[in-house]
């Protein structure tokens, strides 16, 4: 079966996106998969390169990449809102004349339209939220 | 059917209270982070949770009872605690799932 | 769940509920998710909006945020028509526990008591809340 991802809080400041990476693991566990993981909100929080969380706390963004890379799987930051809250790939600071990016490895930008998609070609789509 | 799942104490929203007018006969609840909170015994709300279980099946994840210090004696008798894979189960095991954030 | 339809060129049409539960302004979620709407609209499913609890503060007549300087947002619930989304659900109990008629709101809408409301819930494909 194929599971979309929905994330809409920010890391730490609400188990909304552990809740989401937990269930992910359990997903794949079980054989099933990941179309993709669409992040809206302060969701697209969990994609900066520059969380610097403290030693003995799990680092939430390296876990993101590190799913993505070991397992494939589409991290997908909504555009709008990533511009909203300062989160940009290479392209993105480019076009709007930032002096850095800040994307972590493994996510990509992306529109809204992902999210639809992920909702159609997906035989679940689940919410994780405030 | 629909899985439902609330993630809020029912001390703290409504969520509770609206996910369980709105679950069909038939449906199942699942109470994830702050939502276990309502799976204790000798809450104000246990009633409600007992009348809501005669019609509609109520799961809670283990891991997040766990951690708040919940353990399964002080769950109410019939609800069952699933772990992550249990929870991919109910998904999949449901036509679609609501979250009520 | 309703058996997925076919649309003329063949593609698959899902049934979409957006379900809004929050009030405007004071969290950004309300706006957010009418952009998600606007997006979905230009891939052809049957959408629908459902307005419960505070959510049916988001299409209250009257609106004007010139004193907090934040764009109203309220006049695109309007335009939803010109983009076919014209399934609009207001949950009796939510409107009426809060003093509201019909008349308060900026846009047409259906009223539902919460059975129907549920009834209409577990027949979508997908729900998104947020």
């Amino acid at each position: 079966m194929k599971f979309g991802i929905l994330v809409n809080e920010g890391p730490y400041q609400h188990q909304a996106s552990d809740s989401a990476y937990l269930f992910i693991k359990a997903v794949l566990e079980s054989g099933h998969e990941i179309m993709r993981v669409f992040f809206y909100h302060d969701g697209v929080n969990n994609g900066t390169r520059l969380t610097t969380p403290p030693q003995d706390d799990r680092h939430i963004a390296n876990r993101w990449s590190e799913l993505a890379e070991k397992n494939g799987i589409d991290l997908v930051l909504c555009v709008a809102a990533a511009q909203r809250r300062g989160i940009a790939d290479d392209d993105e600071a480019k076009r709007h004349g930032k002096d850095a990016s800040n994307i972590a490895p493994g996510f990509r930008i992306s529109g809204l339209g992902q999210l639809i998609e992920a909702g159609i070609q997906s035989d679940r789509l689940i919410v994780f939220g405030d | 059917m629909l899985l439902h799942t609330i993630n809020k104490s029912p001390f703290d929203k409504n969520t509770f209270d609206i996910c369980i007018s709105h679950a069909k006969k038939g449906s199942s609840i699942l109470l994830i982070e702050d939502g276990v909170y309502a799976v204790m015994k000798g809450t104000a709300y246990e009633g409600k949770v007992k009348d809501t279980m005669k019609d509609v099946k109520v799961y809670v994840l283990g891991p997040d009872a766990k951690a708040r210090g919940i353990d399964d004696s002080s769950i109410i008798d019939g609800i069952e605690s699933v772990d992550y894979v249990g929870f991919v189960e109910l998904t999949a095991n449901h036509d679609s799932v609501q979250s009520w954030l | 769940m309703s058996d997925e339809m076919m649309d003329e060129e063949g593609g698959v049409v899902k049934k979409f509920m957006y379900v809004n539960r929050k009030a405007p302004y004071g969290t950004i979620y309300a706006l957010e998710s009418l952009e998600v709407v606007l997006i979905a609209a230009a891939f052809e499913q049957d959408v629908s909006l459902a307005f419960i609890d505070d959510g049916v503060y988001q299409i209250k007549k009257g609106q004007d945020t010139s004193g907090i300087d934040m764009k109203n947002f309220s006049p695109t619930y309007r335009a939803l028509e010109m983009y076919d989304v014209e399934k609009l659900y207001v949950e009796k109990e939510s409107m009426e526990e809060r003093g509201l008629t019909e008349e308060d709101f900026l846009v047409p809408v259906e009223v539902l008591g919460r059975q129907d409301m549920a009834d209409m819930m577990e027949e979508q494909d997908i729900i998104l809340s947020f």
